[in-house]
């Protein structure tokens, strides 16, 4: 479980980030999601101790991370997986290099044990025989699995992902929402997604949270979002005619 | 432009923008001295650095000190024709500027446009796309694991390069006074015996150890703190040459004032 307490961030007087609580559970999709600007990414990389906070605290599982020094944040970073809204895949290696490298990295396995792991994490995301090869040689789409893949190679216990449906088709993030979403219900994981995607968020959203200037401004299941009586979130979801009409009729 | 840049910081009093970099690169470099997550897989990335820097330069190397080594020869040549001279003078000069400042200095004002340039895109790049995020998300020591091997490779083979540069100079030398009738290689190679010291040596290797240093460290430092998109890419490998240059020519001041 992760919980953030009163957490909040500045870059010079600039405050990105206000006062913001909330827990996210294990085996649960939570989604962020807020206009460009809104501090999402933000929230994302001091969750993660990419940035630091100026007060407050993320807490895994009661620890305060943001009081750790560097081993026992390692440690904990050991069981976090993060999915990039670039990808961040290593362009000097091949797929399956990329997935092995945490493997390499922290573990003592055996190279067949790798191997078998990679192979196993690569199937998982329906990449199946694209070891070798390498990031430009593969879709937007596969690049992502291939994210997700190092992602989870590790059993991680938390798994971020920053925007993984951006640049995707339609169909193509609807497959990578589904991924997220078995991947996170199947190991119990504490999934936590930035996202603009409102079919994401309809889809596979457990719990959501909306974020306008850097405040948490709504909570909620993908369920109360169409019944929700807040203008700045219906006018940030519901923007567009046809999804106000749809809400409608869903409404009655 | 290192020059205009360190003049308008003096100018408008911004002395604290010097400092603060240094503090940095001087923290940077303390964030090296970690234990390795795994010792196998930095031995490796040092091999590969080594291959990159070292087989990766020396076509170029060789090329300019052969060139540089004949060009000393006919321009002393041209200086001190004089019948009171010997003309194995001439080996002497070649071989002990070759040895102390040629060799060492033009060959690393050379690798600081190639390797630091390389160095600090490549680290740029991966800090742009997320990489280096990435790789501390996994729990990665980043400085140690992407500069600490560039600086090991750096300061192993540069030493080597310096070396073949020296040879290769000394040789240029010969071969172009052979071929223009100059002096004979035996006239030039007992001039270059006459005056050999081995200090000329040890302060070659000094002064290239210590512009390896130089150039790998101010390149991973312009590169890991790049900020911003492909332009700052670019602005940073500018820089990393820039400051590696001027770094080294002050560095060579400093040694040789020092050591000799």
């Amino acid at each position: 479980m992760i919980e953030l307490r009163n957490i909040a961030k500045s870059f010079g007087d600039k405050e990105v980030l206000r006062n913001i609580s909330a827990t996210f559970e294990p085996g649960k999709t939570s989604l962020v999601i807020g206009t460009s600007g809104s501090g999402k990414t933000v929230l994302m990389k001091c969750m993660v101790g990419l940035f630091e906070v100026d007060s407050g605290g993320v807490f895994y599982n009661n620890e305060n991370f943001s009081k750790m020094n560097i081993n026992e944040r390692k440690a904990i970073r050991k069981e976090i997986g993060m999915l990039f809204q670039g990808n961040a895949l290593f362009d000097s290696m091949t797929v399956e290099e990329n997935v092995i490298f945490p493997l390499n990295m922290f573990t003592d396995m055996s190279e067949k044990e790798k191997k078998d792991r990679v192979n196993f994490c690569l199937e998982r995301v329906n990449l199946k025989g694209a070891n070798k090869l390498y990031p430009s040689e593969i879709s937007g789409g596969m690049m992502k699995r291939v994210g997700i893949a190092r992602a989870i190679v590790q059993n991680p216990k938390y798994l971020f992902c920053d925007e993984p449906n951006s640049g995707l088709d339609p169909q193509t993030s609807i497959v990578i929402d589904k991924l997220i979403q078995e991947i996170t219900q199947e190991y119990n994981i504490t999934t936590f997604v930035n996202t603009h995607d409102m079919n994401s968020v309809m889809q596979i959203g457990d719990y959501i949270l909306y974020m306008f200037e850097g405040e948490k401004h709504w909570e909620g299941t993908s369920k109360d979002l169409m019944t929700a009586k807040n203008e700045r979130l219906e006018n940030f979801i519901f923007s567009s005619e046809f999804l106000k009409e749809a809400r409608k009729h869903y409404v009655k | 432009m290192a020059y205009f840049y360190a003049l308008t910081v003096f100018e408008t009093g911004n002395y604290m923008n010097l400092f603060y970099h240094f503090g940095k690169y001087i923290l940077l470099l303390k964030s090296l001295f970690v234990k390795p997550e795994k010792v196998s897989i930095y031995w490796r990335e040092t091999i590969r650095q080594m291959n990159e820097i070292g087989i990766g330069s020396l076509g170029i190397v060789a090329i300019i000190s052969v060139f540089i080594g004949a060009v000393t020869t006919v321009q002393t040549a041209y200086q001190l024709i004089s019948p009171l001279i010997a003309r194995s003078v001439i080996g002497t000069i070649v071989s002990d500027s070759t040895i102390l400042e040629l060799a060492p200095t033009i060959t690393c004002l050379v690798l600081a446009g190639k390797i630091g340039s390389s160095v600090a895109s490549e680290l740029g790049s991966m800090r742009i796309t997320e990489q280096i995020d990435a790789l501390e998300i996994m729990g990665v020591n980043t400085p140690s694991y992407l500069i600490g091997p560039k600086i090991i490779a750096a300061v192993l083979i540069i030493p080597c390069l310096i070396i073949i540069a020296a040879f290769l100079g000394i040789y240029g030398g010969v071969l172009a006074g052979s071929l223009t009738g100059i002096l004979t290689p035996e006239e030039f190679s007992i001039g270059a015996r006459d005056s050999f010291r081995t200090l000329n040596l040890i302060l070659c290797m000094v002064k290239a150890v210590t512009f390896a240093f130089i150039i790998t460290s101010v390149s991973a430092y312009q590169g890991y703190f790049t900020d911003g998109g492909s332009l700052e890419v670019g602005q940073s490998s500018t820089r990393a040459v820039v400051f590696s240059c001027i770094l080294i020519l002050f560095a060579d001041y400093l040694l040789a004032e020092l050591l000799l």
